[in-house]
């Protein structure tokens, strides 16, 4: 399992996505996203965009106020990790419009449906934009 | 209990106005706010009115995943509003569940209807709705029902279905692996599908399972081949890349194959993240193919050299890999990586530290510590105690394979603990100690060493460092003929500020001073008349030396110099000043005796003294191991002291007589604390011969009973025996000598009254004796011993000769590695007692497919769901295992079947150990069966070997 977790994180340190490709209970998830946010929020931009924590590789990057967490196994190559990044932001602003912070709060299962579209147990399955807005556009256009 | 009222549905809070809600809170308001919220969505969810429900839903799912609020409570609804026939409903309640839902939850049963209908649904959105549902979601009997109608899906029509019905599918497979069988074809044509999609997933898929268990998929490499060639799609090429990375290995001629493509992928690319995957696989997995490895290692260098602190990173971590075959691409690169070592990220200097330490060798050992050393020195404490750290593995590696100079490391290690950050305290502690047993020659500076962490008052404060000390108090004890000033030692021994040590090392210097004490007067009292004792003291070199400098103890406080000008007797005489020769040494000594007798005899006394001051009140203190040590050396001394004291007054001949009594008890305390302590190898248990009529395999069921509360440690089921007997074995062995093991009244009543209840399992009395007596010497293995006691010295000296050959000769004797299987058993055994278990956990799938039982499959599943939580890859190797058996015709079932149990062959030598493990969950039978299919591989093996490529690829 390529990805086993993706996380948003405001510059606070408050979560405002959480997908998770294994089941860990609450208290796990709890203790986890803690610990990977004190991690992460704390280091520059001068430092590299990977860390190590406990089983799991952390690749992240850091978008105005919002840090985008993706935990994967040791086999996962990060750089692509990176650019999968780029392209959920990207996917977002094209639906969003210059994607805020905000508009993950508000539009949490958009947003929970875009990634169902990208990724699929952990595996990368979509990486066409349009592709992966196209069901969401049409449930825009339903409701 | 109020029920939902029309009312709740008019004033219902929406998604929004919560979310706003919480962003008002005021800080530490908001625990209050959410409880609130869900109290109000506990009555909303029960309301009939589904838009009521649905938007009660939202709320908790969005209070779930972003608040770790509990809804496990929720599940019915969320199963109630996926059959809603609005289509924002059922996504929601579909959502909800998937983000939810965990292998316990007992409603996802009632999804099973839903879904399947979803699945046969007209619209693809609903299908691949329930898709991603059951990719997240999926329970055995989840997959066991859809498995059907999953593979009509696999042949839809639309690739939009199709793409995610095989995302979908690796969950089924972990979960069911049975489904296998029934997918895997359709699944494989995929693989030349011409839709991106489609294919990426397939690859994606075959992705995961090759790295969990790549044998099985040997046969597919042609079509990945091909991938690798054709496409143009960066996720895929990264994904095929990392297949053959796994495959490559295990077949040659493949490998040859390939290396042209990714050489040719690495040279043409501009995406990074491509090429770093081509220069990944290559040092991975091609790193016979020279070019290919240089091509690599250029472009690593242009990562190097690039100023992103990612590229950086990953170039420095793929230098580690090559580092292992290609040390040149490290010292090639050696610039970079020091000075990566004061990067301003953690993580980078992480990398290039142990680059640096992958370039120790012999030669430059002390060069690179010494740089790593200031670097300590400069950094932040975490930084400086990875470095220490890293230090001390890499040079305790395979026993201390890389020093050479051991006086060096020794000082080194004082050094170290002196860092003002350093928290290594227990990883310097058992290497001094370990050195002190290990090596002879290094004792004297060991002590040395520990002379100057223990005289100074102010490492007390530092608790960091109070396990070095108490290592420190140890080798002085143990050692302390080699001690200069025995007094000074026992001052420093018996200092205030010892009280700042926790109790068990205050105990070991207490122990320590005891040492020193017991050699202080029986040395003083076996040199009134050395023909009346023909002692080991005087084989020890030091002796003269010990009197010399307690001679000027009286006279005043002595420091280093003192010692080595004219008052010693060595540096007076020329062929005595290496301690080479005690004879003449001695002679000096004896000439001088009778003056030097008194005073002697007051430094004794001072001695003595001193320790009587120190200790007393310590005689009534809380602590048990303090109180009992104290008041052991409170006791000796009452019996010593008027003896020494009379003997100077007294007439020759009663002095003599006194003496030897009371030296005839110092010698039985001097030769109880001289004997020597010697490595015990770790395995050594293992080589106790089992003694006659003790049944270990049987009725260890019933063991569990009695031993409810303690966990048995699964590695074997000799555990018990083992941790029992290893009781004996210390008390016989260590006992005697310092570390007390204390032996509670309280318990052992306790186990006597065990003893009592459970007498069959405990080895009768005599078998207790005889079981130590028959112990063998643990560094023994050829030779049968006689008395163990003998030979445990005797091969300890053996050992530590050799040791001691190789400082100056390098070749390491074969011997040592005999016994030290202790290092390997630590360090490298277990992980592949884990890759064990997996490989048990393979062969027992393939079993129990032949079989053709469903019920041990079952049965087998069970297990693997038992074993989901804890351990993932294991569990998914078993349904990989599965895969390999899949394919419908038998030819290429046998074909792969035997791969397997390659697998199997090769880890043989571990076999024991598995079957060990067995035993405690299968029956004999099955083990028998087990072994004779083993035995009949061997003869298979030989032709299966080639023909697993289909010939045109190669």
């Amino acid at each position: 399992m390529g990805i086993r977790f993706i996380l948003m994180v405001n510059k606070q340190g408050q979560t405002r996505l959480a997908q998770y490709y294994e089941y860990l209970t609450l208290e796990e998830r709890r203790a986890l996203e803690g610990e990977i946010v004190r991690k992460c929020l704390a280091r520059t931009e001068q430092q590299c965009s990977f860390v190590e924590h406990r089983n799991y590789k952390i690749v992240y990057r850091r978008y105005a106020s919002l840090f985008f967490l993706v935990g994967v196994d040791n086999e996962e190559n990060e750089l692509a990790i990176l650019e999968f990044i780029h392209l959920l932001v990207e996917t977002m602003d094209r639906h969003f419009g210059n994607v805020c912070e905000l508009d993950v709060m508000f539009h949490l299962e958009k947003a929970h449906f875009m990634l169902e579209e990208m990724v699929m147990n952990g595996c990368i399955v979509e990486t066409s934009k349009a592709n992966i807005l196209s069901p969401i556009q049409l449930m825009d256009k339903a409701s | 209990m109020a029920g939902p009222s029309l009312m709740d549905s008019f004033f219902q809070r929406s998604l929004d106005d919560l979310i706003k809600g919480i962003r008002l809170c005021l800080p530490g308001g908001e625990a209050a706010f959410i409880a609130k919220s869900v109290d109000e969505i506990r009555r909303e969810i029960k309301s009939t009115d589904s838009q009521t429900k649905a938007t009660a839903l939202q709320k908790l799912t969005y209070l779930h995943s972003l608040h770790w609020v509990d809804m496990s409570w929720a599940a019915f609804p969320a199963v109630e509003l996926s059959s809603s026939s609005v289509h924002s409903h059922k996504r929601l309640a579909l959502l909800s569940a998937s983000l939810s839902f965990n292998p316990t939850t007992d409603v996802i049963l009632l999804l099973t209807h839903q879904l399947r209908k979803d699945f046969s649904s007209s619209n693809p959105h609903d299908v691949s709705l329930a898709l991603s549902t059951l990719s997240s979601i999926s329970t055995l009997d989840l997959s066991r029902d859809l498995t059907p109608e999953l593979f009509i899906l696999l042949n839809s029509s639309k690739n939009f279905v199709k793409k995610k019905a095989i995302a979908a599918i690796l969950r089924v497979f972990e979960q069911y692996p049975e489904a296998v069988r029934v997918c895997f074809k359709r699944i494989v044509e995929n693989l030349e599908s011409s839709d991106m999609g489609v294919l990426s997933a397939a690859v994606g898929l075959f992705c995961e399972l090759t790295v969990r268990e790549p044998r099985s998929y040997l046969p597919l490499a042609p079509e990945f081949y091909k991938i690798l060639l054709d496409s143009r799609n960066n996720w895929v090429l990264i994904k095929v890349l990392k297949i053959f990375a796994k495959l490559a290995p295990l077949e040659p001629r493949l490998a040859k194959r390939i290396v042209e493509p990714i050489c040719e992928h690495l040279r043409r690319t501009g995406s990074k993240s491509l090429a770093f995957e081509c220069v990944n696989t290559i040092v991975t997995s091609l790193s016979e193919h020279e070019p290919a490895v240089k091509l690599a290692i250029m472009k690593i260098q242009e990562f190097l050299l690039e100023n992103d602190p990612n590229l950086k990173y990953l170039g420095l971590q793929a230098l580690a890999v090559v580092a292992a075959k290609h040390s040149w691409a490290v010292l090639e690169n050696k610039e970079v990586v020091i000075k990566s070592l004061d990067d301003v990220d953690v993580n980078i200097k992480l990398e290039s530290l142990q680059l640096v330490m992958a370039m120790v060798s012999e030669d430059n050992l002390a060069e690179i510590c010494k740089v790593l050393i200031s670097y300590a020195l400069k950094s932040e404490p975490e930084f400086c105690n990875e470095i220490l750290g890293s230090i001390l593995s890499t040079c305790s590696r395979n026993f201390y394979e890389v020093i050479v100079d051991f006086d060096w490391y020794v000082s080194l290690l004082g050094e170290m603990s002196r860092i003002p950050h350093c928290q290594k305290g227990d990883d310097i502690e058992t290497q001094l100690i370990d050195i002190g047993m290990r090596v002879k020659d290094v004792r004297l500076e060991l002590v040395h060493v520990a002379r100057g962490l223990l005289i100074d008052p102010a490492l007390l404060g530092n608790p960091f460092i109070h396990n070095v000390l108490s290592a420190a108090a140890w080798l002085s004890g143990e050692y302390v003929e080699f001690s200069r000033n025995l007094l000074e030692l026992m001052e420093s021994l018996l200092q205030p500020r010892t009280c700042l040590l926790p109790s068990p090392i205050r105990a070991v210097y207490i122990q320590s001073a005891f040492k020193v004490l017991t050699f202080g007067v029986y040395s003083f009292l076996s040199t009134g008349d050395d023909a009346s004792y023909p002692s080991e003291l005087t084989d020890f070199v030091l002796k003269e030396d010990f009197q010399e400098s307690s001679e000027t103890v009286t006279s005043a406080p002595i420091s280093g110099a003192d010692l080595s000008n004219g008052l010693n007797p060595r540096s007076s005489h020329p062929s005595a000043g290496n301690g080479e020769d005690p004879v003449i040494a001695h002679e000096q000594t004896s000439s001088a005796s009778s003056k030097k007798q008194q005073l002697t005899q007051k430094s004794v006394m001072d001695l003595v003294n001193l320790v009587e001051v120190n200790l007393g009140p310590l005689a009534g203190s809380h602590e048990v191991e303090i109180q009992e040590r104290a008041s052991n050396i409170l006791g000796m001394i009452g019996m010593i002291k008027p003896r020494i004291h009379s003997s100077m007054d007294e007439s020759e001949g009663d002095r003599i007589k006194r003496e030897l009594r009371a030296s005839g008890m110092m010698k039985l305390m001097f030769d109880a604390f001289s004997e020597e302590l010697g490595p015990v190898s770790v395995s050594a248990q293992e080589r106790v011969p089992i003694p006659e009529g003790l049944v270990l395999k049987e009725s260890l069921s019933d063991i569990e009973a009695i031993c409810d509360h303690i966990k048995l440690p699964i590695s074997s089921s000799f555990s018990l025996v083992r941790s029992h007997s290893l009781n004996n074995a210390t008390t016989i062995h260590e006992h005697p000598s310092k570390e007390e093991y204390e032996p509670s009244s309280e318990s052992t009543s306790l186990l006597a009254e065990h003893r009592k209840r459970h007498g069959i399992y405990y080895l009768s009395s005599e078998n207790k004796v005889m079981i130590s007596d028959d112990y063998p010497p643990a560094l023994e293995l050829k030779d049968q011993a006689i008395d163990e006691a003998e030979d445990l010295v005797k091969l300890t000296k053996q050992s530590l000769d050799l040791r001691k050959k190789r400082n100056q000769a390098k070749p390491r004797p074969v011997v040592v590695k005999l016994d030290d299987g202790e290092g390997a058993h630590i360090v490298v055994k277990k992980p592949q007692l884990k890759d064990d278990l997996i490989s048990g956990a393979v062969r027992e799938v393939l079993l129990g497919n032949e079989a053709a039982s469903s019920s041990s499959n079952k049965a087998i599943k069970k297990r693997e769901k038992n074993e989901l939580n804890i351990d993932r890859p294991e569990s998914n190797i078993t349904m990989t295992s599965t895969v390999a058996s899949e394919p419908g015709n038998a030819s290429s079932r046998h074909k792969l079947r035997i791969s397997g149990k390659e697998k199997k062959r090769s880890s043989s030598g571990k076999e024991k150990k598995e079957h060990d493990h067995k035993h405690n969950q299968k029956s004999d039978r099955i083990h028998a069966k087990h072994k004779s299919r083993q035995r009949a591989d061997g003869t298979l093996n030989v032709a299966a070997q080639s023909p697993v490529i289909p010939d045109f690829l190669l």
